[in-house]
């Protein structure tokens, strides 16, 4: 059935079966092929995005349920790769493969949005969905309290 | 310019006009032919410098983020001599390679040897670069060559009538590319280093911070379908039947497509028997791929569950195994220095002092690359063009090209990031069913493996048991030992790493290995072999060191006298570890040193275990000696990373086999560490001998991870950690 997505900002219609998950809608439909496939039942984090301030895995999320809603991904997160997170993400560089990245990305972002100055018991909280397999997780902490420093500035 | 580089620029246009039209505007990793446009020259396979000094640098290997995509352009800006703001890094054609006699020696990425093994051939290809633009401005200016000066992109020269004449690398790029040196150079030597020895930011990681990075899965090309596949879910078996009636009518399927296994007992890499369904969309060729029928023949493997294959390995531990020998009928490396192994049993047996380890073992572990396996095919008449996830681009080039009959010339595999490798993108046969797929229906097609099917047909990192005797001397050191290691049958070599070629010094040794059957396929697994057996090696040290009522510091310290790049490793560990056996509380520090890679790396682990037996673990100090270091920040970022690699199963691992099957299935059911389990502090030094030997960093940190742990919950509980993983163990 055809429906409207607001992704970024910008609308995309999209003929889509409405059980299908988001994230499939997003890569597939709307061709943002940042946000990634991990593992199909949100245990892994790669496919988060923002829904209306909060972060979602949308590879369990049926695309039905995000029409009307605001949904960010990490192509919206700034124009020129230099969001407070991104930059904190880059100076202490924390990406290897970069896979899982996006989505630690974005759940950073909503994190950091709702708290910004969070604790490393709230960040590993909030990032407790995110698996990363090159262990980077030292460093995401490092670069949240990081970015929560550049955002204040 | 000719066809192909269109076809790659279309490439690249699909890629990333279907991302809103983002422009990658930042060290875009095109081919290296479109960096040609802008009248850029080739000066050799490895490099073009465009007029406006830009140098373009051509890495074979693949980079999974262990970042050779930053090392190998390192190693030629080092000898190029140019700034390295003025660098870009490409893809190396995976054809061009096949089809010129092997042009960048080899594509291969695994066993940490990208700089370790690589170094001189990549240095001298920039070194000879240099060189030659060195004599282009000695020609032009009609100067000798020694007064002519190449540094940080610019060519010298003092003239006698002109003074000093001044010309960038990008002047004189197309005179160089037509010279031929009478003598290569010689490359640097440790200490003449400008760039290599410095902390360098991986040159991927702003494309990694915006989604823009291309990975397989997110290759498109025109007309593309997709594709979810399912081999028997016990592997070796086969397909009998499958009723697409009953599916073909689901949204979106397009067809199903039979993949044939053309040999009994494939290869790691030949494809397997398996379906596949072919839908306009992922999500539906899935759904009805999870619903169709299919009659699978199982074959020899549903018999063998884990508990059996541990039952037969205590069965062969209670005997002798077979003693370890090399190819040549020697003893293996390290065990011909003085060793004496015929006499150990008996040494054993009349000792008054002996010392008998109980069973330890390991199970099957899985790679869970954050990208499940994936592939894009495009097979044409004419030509094919593949993306696929691969550790060596060559190697999947050949195999595409045996699968579907064709000659290698017309077969183009196209390098993209890989989401994780360590070691899954070897013995892997997806680009084989991407392109069978897209033969069979005639359009490009994209296989994206689910999770699931990832986990049940991965090649597996493969169970170890082992055990130990030794006899101890009137100083409580070993005077014989023996050890025994069972594997299993497809790869038992790997249950021999970092056995064999422990440096103890131990006079009377005998090293003896036995294999299980086993069906399950089987990989290289980020240091393999070493990262489970180092779990045994290590605690049994521990076992010896106290049962002689030695500190096991200082028991390994004293077993590896001489042994300089050893005891570098072990005195740092004892010097600035804070080293103690009794923390008290329920508290314990546990060191374990494992070589690998040509790098002997040593962990020292602080734990706590609460009353409750819940463990933490508070503290990770890492002691590494590869030689030399070209990058001391990602090798820093590496050493990290092995750490919570190899501790994340140790902790939380173990694939379950149980009637020919494994039984895990996702994330949900083979947890790996998540940031809140992640340990607080981990520590990296890099203790290096600079003193002629090179070994590699992406692995090495690993396999001494989990002993040190274990041994520290000893200091910390009084109980032994013989299997992992150790969230099951009672503290």
């Amino acid at each position: 059935m055809a429906l409207t997505l607001n992704i970024n900002g910008e609308d995309f219609e999209i003929d889509a079966d409405p059980q299908m998950p988001l994230l499939w809608a997003i890569r597939e439909k709307a061709g943002l092929n940042g946000t990634k496939f991990g593992c199909g039942i949100a245990q892994c984090g790669s496919c988060t995005v923002i829904v209306d301030g909060n972060a979602v895995r949308s590879c369990n999320t049926p695309v039905a349920t995000a029409v009307g809603k605001s949904i960010r991904t990490i192509e919206g997160v700034s124009e020129g790769n230099d969001h407070p997170v991104q930059l904190a993400w880059q100076e202490l560089t924390v990406p290897q493969c970069g896979y899982c990245q996006s989505g630690q990305i974005m759940s950073a972002v909503a994190l950091l949005e709702r708290n910004p100055e969070p604790s490393d018991n709230e960040i590993d909280k909030a990032m407790a969905g995110n698996v990363c397999r090159c262990g980077t997780y030292p460093r995401i902490r490092a670069a949240i309290h990081r970015a929560a420093e550049l955002s204040k500035a | 310019m000719n066809d192909m580089n269109l076809t790659r620029r279309n490439f690249l246009k699909f890629s990333t006009s279907a991302a809103g039209g983002i422009m990658i505007g930042f060290h875009l990793p095109v081919m290296a032919e479109a960096a040609t446009d802008g009248g850029a020259v080739e000066i050799n396979a490895w490099l073009t410098i465009d007029p406006d000094n830009i140098v373009s640098i051509v890495t074979p290997q693949t980079e999974m983020g262990q970042g050779a995509f930053t090392a190998v352009p390192m190693m030629v800006a080092e000898e190029l001599d140019i700034p390295w703001e003025n660098v870009r890094h490409v893809f190396a054609d995976a054809n061009r390679h096949v089809n010129n006699n092997n042009l960048y020696t080899t594509t291969s990425t695994g066993g940490s040897t990208t700089v370790s093994r690589r170094h001189p051939y990549i240095m001298q290809a920039g070194a000879s670069a240099r060189e030659r633009l060195r004599v282009a401005a000695a020609n032009r200016w009609q100067v000798p060559l020694e007064r002519v000066v190449a540094k940080q992109g610019f060519l010298t020269a003092d003239h006698e009538e002109q003074g000093t004449i001044q010309g960038s690398y990008g002047e004189f790029a197309a005179e160089a590319a037509e010279i031929t040196l009478e003598e290569e150079p010689a490359i640097k030597a440790y200490g003449d280093w400008w760039l290599l020895g410095k902390d360098v930011k991986r040159l991927d990681v702003p494309l990694k911070t915006n989604g823009t990075a291309i990975y397989p899965i997110d290759v498109t090309v025109p007309d593309m379908v997709h594709a979810a596949v399912q081999a028997c879910p016990v592997p070796e078996g086969k397909l009998v039947s499958y009723d697409f009636d009953a599916v073909k009518d689901m949204p979106g399927v397009i067809a199903v497509v039979e993949l044939e296994q053309t040999k009994d007992v494939p290869a790691f890499t030949d494809l397997r028997s398996a379906v596949a369904i072919v839908a306009e969309s992922w999500y539906q060729a899935k759904n009805a791929l999870a619903v169709m029928p299919i009659v699978w023949d199982n074959g020899r493997g549903a018999s063998i569950s884990y508990d059996s294959q541990t039952a037969e390995a205590m069965q062969l531990l209670s005997g002798p195994g077979t003693l370890l020998l090399d190819e040549d009928g020697n003893l293996g490396k390290n065990l011909d220095k003085g060793v004496n192994h015929e006499a150990v049993p008996g040494l054993i047996e009349a000792s008054d002092r002996q010392v008998i380890g109980e069973v330890y073992s390991r199970p099957f572990e899985t790679h869970a690359t954050m990208m499940p396996p994936c592939a894009v095919a495009d097979v044409k008449d004419d030509r094919v063009d593949v993306w696929t996830f691969t550790q060596d681009i060559a190697r999947s080039l050949n195999e595409v090209a045996d699968q579907l009959g064709r000659e290698t010339t017309n077969v183009f595999l196209h390098q993209t990031y890989l989401g994780g490798g360590f070691g899954g993108g070897y013995n892997m046969d997806v680009h084989r069913q991407a392109a069978a797929i897209s033969a069979a229906v005639g359009r490009p097609v994209k296989v994206i493996r689910s999770r699931e099917e990832d986990i049940a047909q991965d090649s597996q990192r493969p169970p170890v048991w082992g055990n130990y005797k030794a006899a101890l001397g009137e100083d409580g050191l070993p005077v014989a030992l023996v050890t025994h290691f069972v594997g299993e049958e497809k790869m038992p070599v790997f249950s021999q790493r970092a056995v064999a070629n422990m440096p103890y010094l131990v006079p009377n040794r005998r090293h003896e290995y036995s294999a299980v059957q086993n069906h399950i396929p089987i990989g290289y697994h980020r240091a393999p072999g070493a990262n489970s057996n180092g779990f045994i090696v290590e605690q049994m040290v521990d076992e010896l060191a106290l049962a002689g009522d030695w500190d096991p510091l200082e028991w390994r310290i004293k077993m590896t006298e001489g042994n300089e790049p050893w005891q570098r490793v072990l005195m740092a560990m004892k010097e600035k570890s804070g080293w103690t056996t009794d923390m008290g509380g329920g508290e314990g520090m546990g060191c374990a040193v494992v070589e690998s890679h040509g790098t002997i790396a040593g962990c020292v682990a602080t734990v706590a275990v609460s009353r409750r037996g819940q463990l933490f673990v508070d503290k990770l100090q890492y002691f590494i000696n590869s030689g030399y270091v070209i990058d001391p920040l990602v090798a820093t970022e590496q050493a990290e990373s092995s750490a919570i690699w190899e501790l994340s199963h140790a902790m939380f691992g173990g694939l379950m086999l149980r009637d020919g099957r494994i039984v895990n299935t996702n994330f949900d059911s083979y947890p790996v560490m998540k940031m809140p389990d992640t340990p607080p502090e981990i520590e990296v030094h890099l203790e290096m001998s600079e003193d002629g030997w090179w070994g590699g960093l992406g692995e090495p940190a690993g396999p001494p991870t989990p002993p040190a742990v274990a041994n520290a919950i000893f200091f910390a509980t009084g109980n032994r950690v013989r299997s992992t993983p150790i969230s099951k163990a009672e503290l």
